[in-house]
């Protein structure tokens, strides 16, 4: 091995798992604004934005669980579940749609959470019953109807615009910026990432774990039924089997090629935003190149697997 | 004839060179000492020794002939044995399973023959000191035991040299002699061993020679009988050791002013836990240190995390300053004033993941914050005080714990439990992996906390660090206190006698 390979290999190696993926996509935009017509049209950036806020939202919620060492297959389910009770509440008003939507999620946090932190069973099979039975229970709820939604307010919140850029991306922007907040500014956020990163000594640091863990997961559930109402709101109907239906994986996906390590202890908010981006520019990219849908879920694999084995790198170290 | 030889090897990591043109000689039947400060490269050589790292230059030669092992496989095929720190097998198999693993025993359907593979390994095992059913989970025994076993297992690759990487750090006193036994029948048996310890006592017992590494590079190799004490430790530390000279081993100062009248700052009474803990009372006064003395499996530490709340009790009050703990958690603990250094600075101690900053801040978040937002300016002034009193040596308050040398990760976990302002500090194996200076250095802080009036609680296993280090000590056996030592009574002698006392009388003295 050169000197100079030495000295450069290791500075790769931790630079590429933390900023691989905003490379990613400035090659892609780079690919795109040369070979794909109409591409920088703001119509289409509205397209892809609009499409990917509900996926980075459950993506936030994730990434703040896979920080505690956990994972939340749930998400799906509780999309679900806030979908199937949208028209349900709709005739009180739409705030109380919305907080019905929401506690919604708080409640299956709550399970979630208390399943994980107190019971101590392990948060894939904590989560799997939501994941299994949330789905089945919002499509009774909803009698296994599509419901039209013709309410102002909502349809406002899924098509409305402000200042020219759509309500949604405003609403996900706004969420993005307040969970990385929390995560870097607040008591939770930073004992989130000790429990994450060796739980057994933030408890001994007098660090109340249990409730760190509860509260990670309602965080995450309710961020999956924001999700889910925002869906309602978008499509103007409620269909709770198709609803989030495997978002938990879009969302997982998302995390970890923003170079979140699935070990915990350590998140990275703008990374799992970004991943998101990158996995709809991808899709997007293929479709506009007339390559079918699961030619774009082959490269998504790529993807993962080149984020999977470059975080795998820092953790040998 | 040499055995195993390396030959102005060097190896370096980004930032570090780790072993500077460094040579090392093992002969057939030598049992040699590899001793240094933590970072001093002997980890590194053991890497090279054995296959998990390529040297950058250098040359390995392994019974006269140049070799070069592209894993730890090729080596130890080759007949170059590890048994590192942490004890590595498999803890949900049976010890049986485990001394065979890979090797089993086939009948003639080719399937493993059970009922030969556990004769064997109990006949094996029996050797070792251990007689456990060796059906049982390996997790399920003790870690001396553990220990025992993946010994066994590395003298029965047909070894031809063993690297024990401080094998002696979780073992009981007898323990100890049984592994000396073994050691002296390799020995006999011309194997060669390199022996990695931090315990003079136990490399004047055993060893023949002696390589001190300091800095990545060799200080000294050679035969240990002629080499005194003092002079091994001043080479290693490279620095004139006239502070190790006063007062015996340690830096702890004597005697503590505690005031004999005071109130006890932490009551601990009738702390009882299933199988573990029977009837555990003993009180500590401010400004004083109370030793918990006592074989590994005593009940030290289990007592200890009881106290934090850390450890489930069926029995028992805790009281701090006269109030009562009542059902004890951590939360509940830290609240009080108790402060825990757990023994297993990795698993239980720091986070390894975050920054020096990070993990001093972890346990007084709250105080460092407004409606649960944090001021940093609130934690740096805390950092910045408590970086500079312990002399945690990082390259910045950000630099992740876990990069850390040994010394430097307990000085912040050290940090961590001072930033709640405790009244009581418990200390499980404070000294314990780092390096002397450090050693030192904590050594002194536990005196100057006690001065301040901190009622602690010390367990070590090293008996100089315990009795220097405490104003009495209460002597605990299978769960129970069987011994105090108070005023003159406190000395290794008394120590020794107090749990030979308490030793069951069918067991031989060892």
């Amino acid at each position: 091995m050169t000197p100079l390979a030495l000295a450069t290999r290791p500075a790769v190696r931790s630079w590429l798992p933390d900023y691989g993926v905003y490379l990613a996509i400035a090659l892609l935009i780079l690919y795109n604004v040369a070979f794909t017509p109409y591409f920088l049209e703001w119509s289409n950036l509205r397209i892809q934005l609009v499409q990917v806020a509900p996926i980075v939202i459950v993506a936030l919620g994730m990434a703040l669980v896979i920080g505690t060492e956990g994972i939340d297959l749930s998400v799906g389910s509780v999309m679900a579940l806030a979908a199937a009770l949208i028209p349900l509440y709709l005739g009180y008003g739409v705030a109380a749609a919305i907080v019905v939507s929401l506690l919604a999620g708080v409640v299956v946090g709550l399970v979630n959470g208390v399943l994980v932190a107190r019971v101590g069973l392990q948060p894939i099979v904590a989560t799997l019953a939501v994941f299994v039975g949330g789905r089945g229970l919002a499509v009774v709820i909803s009698d296994g109807q599509l419901k039209e939604i013709r309410n102002p307010g909502l349809i406002n919140l899924g098509s409305g615009d402000l200042l020219g850029v759509p309500v949604l991306v405003w609403i996900t922007a706004v969420l993005a910026g307040v969970v990385a907040f929390v995560l870097r500014r607040t008591v939770f956020g930073r004992r989130l990432l000790a429990v994450g990163g060796n739980r057994r000594a933030t408890e001994l640091a007098g660090v109340p774990v249990a409730r760190v863990l509860i509260t990670v997961y309602v965080a995450c559930a309710v961020l999956a039924s924001i999700a889910g109402l925002l869906s309602v709101a978008r499509i103007q109907s409620s269909d709770a089997s198709a609803v989030g239906l495997l978002i938990e994986l879009s969302a997982i996906t998302a995390v970890v090629v923003g170079g979140t390590p699935l070990t915990g202890g350590r998140v990275r908010i703008l990374g799992t935003v970004a991943g998101a981006l990158l996995m709809q520019l991808v899709t997007a990219t293929m479709i506009k190149h007339d390559l079918g849908p699961s030619t774009a879920e082959m490269a998504q694999a790529v993807i993962i697997l080149v984020a999977v084995y470059v975080a795998r790198e820092r953790k040998t170290r | 004839m040499t055995l195993l030889e390396v030959a102005g090897v060097s190896k370096s990591f980004p930032g570090v060179r780790a072993l500077d043109d460094v040579s090392f000689t093992l002969r057939p039947g030598e049992v040699h000492a590899l001793v240094g400060e933590n970072g001093a490269g002997k980890s590194t050589l053991i890497k090279v020794l054995t296959g998990v790292y390529r040297p950058d230059s250098g040359e390995l030669r392994y019974r006269g002939e140049p070799v070069s092992f592209a894993a730890p496989m090729d080596a130890q095929r080759a007949g170059i044995s590890t048994i590192y720190q942490e004890v590595n097998l498999v803890p949900l198999m049976s010890v049986a399973q485990n001394l065979f693993l890979g090797r089993e025993p086939r009948n003639r359907l080719g399937l493993v023959d059970r009922g030969r593979m556990e004769r064997e390994a109990r006949d094996i095992l029996a050797d070792y000191g251990v007689t456990t059913d060796v059906r049982r989970r390996l997790g399920a025994l003790p870690l001396g035991a553990q220990q025992m076993v993946a010994l066994a297992r590395a003298v029965m690759i047909d070894a031809q040299v063993v690297i024990m990487d401080e094998p002696t750090s979780s073992l009981e006193p007898r323990e100890v002699q049984t592994l000396f036994g073994v050691i002296r029948r390799l020995h006999a048996r011309g194997i060669g061993i390199v022996y990695v310890s931090h315990r003079m006592d136990e490399l004047y017992e055993i060893c023949d020679a002696v390589t001190i590494l300091r800095d990545g590079r060799l200080v000294h190799t050679g035969e240990l009988a002629g080499l005194e004490r003092i002079e091994l430790v001043s080479m290693m530390l490279g620095r004139e050791m006239s502070p190790a000279r006063r007062q015996g081993f340690t830096a702890f100062a004597g005697d503590h002013d505690a005031d004999d009248t005071a109130p006890p700052i932490l009551a601990v009474t009738g702390l009882t836990s299933r199988n573990r803990l029977h009837d555990v009372s003993f009180d500590v006064r401010p400004g004083e240190v109370v030793g918990l003395g006592g074989l590994l499996g005593a009940g030290r530490s289990e007592t200890i995390k009881a106290i934090g709340g850390a450890y489930p009790i069926d029995g028992g009050t805790i009281r701090v300053d006269g109030e009562d703990l009542g059902r004890p958690s951590t939360v509940r603990a830290v609240a009080a004033g108790i402060a825990v250094q757990p023994e297993d600075r990795k698993a239980e101690g720091i986070v390894a993941g975050l920054s020096v900053r990070d993990n001093i801040a972890l346990a007084v978040l709250p105080r460092m914050s407004r409606l649960g937002i944090v001021s940093e300016a609130r934690i740096d002034a805390i950092v910045q005080r408590y970086m500079t009193r312990l002399r945690i040596k990082a390259s910045s308050p950000g630099q992740l714990v876990g990069d850390l040398s040994g010394g430097n990760q307990q000085k912040v976990l050290l940090a961590r439990l001072l930033a709640t302002d405790p009244k009581i500090l418990l200390l499980d194996e404070p000294t314990r992996g780092i390096d002397v200076g450090a050693k030192a250095e904590v050594q002194s802080l536990i005196d100057e906390l006690a001065g301040e009036g901190l009622g602690v609680v010390l367990v070590s296993s090293d008996a100089e660090e315990l009795v220097e280090g405490a104003d009495r000590v209460v002597v605990l056996r299978d769960g129970a206190v069987v011994g105090h030592l108070t005023g003159d009574r406190v000395t290794t002698e008394d120590l020794m006698a107090g749990i030979a006392a308490a030793a069951a009388p069918s067991e031989d003295p060892a």
